[in-house]
């Protein structure tokens, strides 16, 4: 566009300016990569690394100054982790907590969000105040009740405390992405089928919910990534090594190798090989479903 | 931002925003609305028994545990303000608050500054933006069990391969996790590593600014930087302020690097106080203790987010009346 009017301009001194300005912001576009480039290397490179260690033979681990690519690339390491982690018992417990954890605040969260967005009622923006303050409210006050409650009813050692509590509103950043979400939706919609006889709760199931699948996507997501990467729950609630998530196996595995008599942590190519694994599937999905993750972040962050 | 669409067309149930002040008594009480709150209670049932069972009973609990000596297999005794009076002359908690404190101030600004610079440099219409962004964010959806153990190996004193770094520069590196001194430099570099998190929402805030505004400021002769002070940060202040509430609320309660890397040490020199909080109650199990350690915390994070949000008051700039929707 810039070449365009200097071109339809017949002027020499402007046509000049043009000149040194595309030279200026050459060397702009020349910083600016420069930097980009720069931090990009040092933000990938402990991923690098962590991946690269995973594949080193156990005495290039220890090389000093480090070696940088592994040589040769050691593959055993996965198995020889895998061989004394409890992988498969890991993932099934982190699991369990995962989709119960979805099942609930999908439910509670997205009912609340609807009624918050659509319905009228007395006391609607106090109770929404009251939802959006918990946000405030440190995990670690609720704790200990919590923790003796859960305590009283036979619920330690099981998933229950981690679970249970999500079907119970699901949180209040998830209820106000969701609502967030909603609002968006015409109107119209709803009042089409609540013409056609349809109750509110037929509204929410048969409209809001089908419309609102990358808000729905989002909140799973997001989900995801916050249950997989929870230490402080599973450590509290869970104390049998047969229900440790992935997590917490992870701690304990990692100071357990046999040696002669005793114990002595596991190496690092080994241990990177565990991190390498865990740190898998959170970003698996976010490649997958990056559009939605995205998206769920600007509703919840930008509409504010 | 979308209107309501209910706004533009005038239908029946336009007014329920702007009106309801005027409500008369009889309001509630035609049999549709009636029906309606009811469906609305209905739905806000699990919400209402969760926030009662979750939320009221454990806060008012854990304030009457507070004042109370309770060894977890025991029960609680009445001991009045006597923990938060052993508080004020207990060493370790006065430590994990300078420590959670220091850390907190370094590294929330450092990770918003950070976060922020680089969405700058993404919104310079460059090349491949997407596999931009995924680099500058993927350190932020590591999982804390992991980054632990690869920042451990990678500041391994004698192994690791930032001292190794240093050694070709002819520095001999610090012992990083091990030392007193560098302990918590270690634990905030670790989290500028995170501090992509943040990046699609400022980029989202980003072009969210009409372009206009610069075209306008250069015509009065503005450079790049009067642009960026005087345009795109106050524009984007909502977004910063946002980022740096959440920052501070989360940073304050870091506990699982800290746990699995240093466990508090050395020397205490990286005792967070969520850390010092779960040593007493599910290490020592007093309870007592731990719940007046828990009800401070949330003082503290009351008194933050009330300072924060003063203080920004004349900072952060709203567009017109649109916020909240």
């Amino acid at each position: 566009m810039g070449a365009a009017t200097s071109q339809s301009i017949p002027n020499t001194d402007i046509r000049r300016a043009g000149v040194s300005l595309s030279w200026s912001s050459l060397l702009r576009i020349v910083i600016l990569y420069a930097v980009l480039i720069g931090g990009a290397i040092a933000f990938a490179f402990p991923l690098f690394w962590l991946v690269g260690t995973s594949l080193k033979p156990e005495n290039e681990v220890f090389l000093f100054p480090p070696v940088l690519i592994p040589h040769p690339i050691q593959l055993q390491n996965y198995p020889q982790a895998l061989a004394l982690f409890p992988f498969v018992t890991g993932f099934e417990n982190t699991m369990t907590i995962v989709i119960g954890v979805e099942a609930g605040r999908l439910f509670s969260a997205t009912l609340a969000a609807y009624v918050f967005a659509r319905l009228r009622f007395p006391f609607r923006t106090p109770l929404f105040v009251l939802v959006l303050s918990t946000m405030m409210l440190p995990y670690h006050v609720t704790l200990i009740p919590q923790f003796l409650i859960f305590r009283d009813i036979g619920w330690l050692n099981t998933f229950l405390p981690l679970i249970v509590p999500a079907f119970f509103g699901g949180g209040a950043f998830y209820i106000f992405l969701l609502r967030q979400f909603f609002l968006g939706i015409p109107k119209e919609y709803d009042d089409a089928a609540a013409i056609d006889g349809c109750s509110p709760l037929g509204i929410f199931w048969r409209i809001i919910l089908p419309l609102s699948k990358p808000a729905l996507g989002a909140v799973a997501i997001f989900t995801f990534m916050e249950q997989w990467n929870d230490y402080f729950g599973p450590l509290i609630y869970l104390n049998e090594e047969k229900n440790y998530t992935l997590a917490l196996s992870f701690k304990i595995w990692q100071l357990t190798q046999q040696s002669g008599l005793g114990y002595k942590p596991q190496p690092y190519d080994r241990i990177m090989a565990i991190a390498t694994l865990i740190t898998l599937p959170p970003v698996i999905i976010f490649f997958f479903t990056q559009r939605y993750f995205i998206q769920g972040v600007v509703i919840s962050g930008l509409k504010g | 931002m979308k209107m309501e669409p209910s706004l533009l067309f005038g239908t029946p149930s336009a007014p329920q925003n702007n009106t309801s002040l005027k409500r008369d008594r009889g309001f509630w009480q035609s049999p549709m609305r009636k029906r309606e709150a009811g469906y609305a209670y209905l739905g806000l049932l699990p919400w209402i028994l969760g926030f009662l069972a979750f939320t009221i009973y454990p806060v008012v609990a854990s304030a009457y545990y507070s004042l109370t000596d309770y060894p977890i297999l025991k029960g609680p005794t009445w001991v009045g303000l006597t923990n938060y009076a052993t508080m004020l002359s207990d060493d370790l908690f006065w430590k994990s608050l300078k420590v959670t404190g220091i850390y907190t101030i370094a590294a929330v600004p450092l990770g918003v500054v950070v976060g922020y610079g680089m969405a700058l440099l993404l919104n310079q219409q460059v090349k491949g933006l997407s596999a931009w962004r995924t680099i500058y964010f993927l350190p932020s959806i590591v999982p804390a069990i992991a980054s632990a153990y690869l920042w451990a190996w990678m500041f391994n004193p004698d192994f690791g391969i930032i001292n190794g770094f240093l050694i070709h520069l002819g520095i001999k590196g610090p012992e990083w996790f091990g030392s007193e001194q560098w302990v918590l430099p270690s634990f905030i570099i670790m989290s500028v590593w995170g501090a992509g998190g943040g990046l699609i929402l400022y980029l989202a805030s980003l072009q969210g600014v009409p372009t206009t505004l610069y075209e306008a400021a250069k015509v009065d002769g503005a450079n790049a930087w009067d642009c960026l002070l005087h345009i795109t940060v106050p524009m984007t202040s909502p977004v910063i302020l946002f980022t740096f509430l959440t920052g501070i609320i989360g940073t304050f309660q870091i506990f699982t690097a800290g746990y699995i890397i240093t466990s508090g040490g050395p020397n205490n020199a990286s005792l967070f106080y969520v850390l010092y909080l779960f040593e007493n109650g599910w290490e020592y199990f007093k309870m007592g203790y731990a719940s007046a350690l828990a009800w401070v915390l949330l003082i503290i994070m009351l008194a933050l987010t009330g300072l924060v949000l003063i203080a920004s008051r004349r900072l952060v700039y709203y567009e017109g009346d649109e916020k909240g929707a």
